[in-house]
């Protein structure tokens, strides 16, 4: 129950971020721009997520390798 | 007057010389005088000539990873596998990765940038598993990996879209990969959005190699008077009483297919926040277990890891990035996964930069993972001998893991340790630790020029 009301909360503050999207003008995204900002792994992580994914059965969905390279040692 | 008549005289000589130089070119960058009365040259933009090529960056990655832990796949988690007790030896299991990236850039005739990736990496290994695929633990306890990378991008900035193809090998002892993409993105009308996919194909090749009590005995046949020595390899060592030699060892191999789809979309919010949502839909089929993974069934039986033929992913994910007044930074992500073997998975992860300088940053972070178990995992003698597929491999069992640690990232506007192409290093330590008393540690290091 209270995991579903944790998700549901979630997902309407989701929902409230996304609609409220403003335009920004180039010099606006002074911020966004930002190099700790980007919405990808740090080059210096790459093989952090190769390790994970053979420890761990998960794997994907963080723009790192879903297949390939057997990692079994 | 005498005197009167010499300063009149230097002064019309100096004045002489500065007439002069103002007259003549500009020595330093020797460009023509402009005229108000003479129309300056313009230069010919009908045949203007595209950017060339150019190396635009170069990324060096190390890693040290080491392991330790109870459960080895290898020994099917039997704990008087070496005959004292426990349930491992003293052999480390290490990684040392390393990895080189090179980016190329030119624009085309369209004035399109394209951008061309080269990677190579290679990793030396150490693995106490890996020495006992004979039982006497006499297999080789080190190997290498060596992985080369291609990828080719073209992105149209007025549209705000891109498209690429890439290409992926990786090569060890016991395994082969070959790999295959596409990738497209678009941006939106308004460039605050960006939706992104990739086509993934691999093409992967697992090697039998078998723990050393399930290898057949070498073979003598003699037909018609010949006789022929065969290994359990299959290799032909001996026809006739003469050797024959073979370059390469003939070990039979298996194919393993992995096909991906990944969507992602990204959305600028405000100022200080964007948003990603990430979802992959992985397919996989051929032999999906290794053949040096022993199990132990109940009543002792020894035998190797049985997996199903095809296999199901779907992990969805979500990042979100925020920017907390002008030193502070929280980097979020969370992914929910689940597949067809019967695994769920939970990941959290929070980084949280924080900005001494605008060039210096320092960055703990910590990571939640969990994940329940296969339907065809049990631990050491757990498996019925009726049972269809079996493995033993913890990799597949229910467990939590931590990791935590903290990152340091350099980015001076004239070059790390003043060296101008030098324009990054950053450096990252790990401490990773399961519920199944696997514990690890990695360190890395990159590098970028430009």
């Amino acid at each position: 129950m209270i995991n579903q009301f944790i998700k549901a909360l979630a997902c309407i503050m989701l929902m409230i971020a996304v609609s409220s999207c403003v335009h920004l003008k180039e010099y606006q995204k002074s911020r966004i721009n930002d190099s700790e900002m980007a919405l990808t792994n740090r080059k210096v992580e790459k093989n952090e997520l190769n390790f994970q994914s053979y420890r761990e059965a998960a794997s994907g969905a963080n723009a790192g390798k879903t297949g390939g390279g057997c990692g079994c040692n | 007057m005498k005197k009167i008549f010499l300063s009149v005289v230097g002064f019309s000589i100096i004045c002489r010389l500065s007439a002069s130089a103002q007259t003549k070119q500009d020595s330093v960058f020797n460009k023509p005088v402009p005229s108000l009365y003479a129309p300056v040259e313009q230069k010919d933009t009908t045949h203007y000539s595209p950017r060339r090529l150019r190396l635009d960056e170069i990324d060096f990655v190390s890693s040290y990873y080491n392991q330790t832990g109870t459960h080895s796949s290898v020994t099917g988690d039997n704990p008087n596998f070496f005959g004292n007790g426990v349930f491992t030896n003293s052999i480390a299991t290490t990684d040392f990765s390393n990895g080189l990236d090179l980016k190329l850039v030119w624009l085309n005739k369209a004035l399109n940038k394209n951008t061309l990736g080269i990677g190579m990496g290679f990793d030396y290994h150490t693995a106490a598993s890996q020495a006992f695929v004979s039982k006497t633990g006499a297999s080789r306890d080190n190997g290498t990996r060596v992985y080369p990378s291609l990828d080719w991008t073209v992105e149209n900035e007025k549209k705000g879209t891109s498209f690429g193809l890439g290409a992926y090998y990786s090569g060890e002892y016991n395994y082969k990969s070959r790999g295959l993409d596409a990738h497209f993105s678009v941006k939106t009308a308004d460039r605050m959005g960006e939706f992104s996919a990739k086509l993934q194909g691999y093409f992967d090749r697992v090697i039998q190699i078998y723990p050393s009590e399930f290898i057949p005995n070498t073979t003598v046949t003699n037909t018609g008077g010949t006789t022929i020595i065969t290994t359990a390899s299959g290799n032909i060592i001996s026809a006739n009483g003469e050797t024959v030699r073979h370059s390469k060892p003939q070990l039979p191999s298996n194919p393993r297919n992995t096909f991906t789809a990944s969507l992602s979309y990204s959305q600028i919010i405000n100022s200080r926040l964007q948003i990603m949502f990430l979802g992959d839909a992985v397919a996989q089929n051929g032999d999906l277990g290794l053949p040096f993974h022993r199990v132990f069934l109940q009543g002792g039986k020894d035998t190797i890891e049985k997996l199903p033929s095809t296999r199901f992913k779907l992990p969805v994910g979500f990042r979100a990035n925020y920017f907390i007044g002008d030193n502070v930074i929280l980097r979020a992500y969370y992914r929910y996964y689940v597949d067809s073997w019967g695994i769920r998975s939970n990941t959290a992860s929070l980084e949280i930069p924080y900005k001494v300088t605008p060039f210096f940053s320092i960055s703990p972070f910590y990571r939640y993972y969990d994940q329940t178990a296969a339907k065809y995992f049990a631990p050491f003698e757990a498996h019925s001998p009726t049972d269809q597929f079996y493995t033993s491999n913890f990799e597949y069992s229910k467990f939590n893991a931590g990791f935590y640690g903290v990152g340091f990232r350099i980015a001076p506007p004239n070059g790390v340790f003043g060296w101008q192409n030098l324009h990054e290093m950053e450096i990252r330590y790990g401490h990773y630790t399961q519920t199944t008393d696997l514990v690890s540690d990695v360190v890395s290091v990159s590098f970028g020029f430009k």
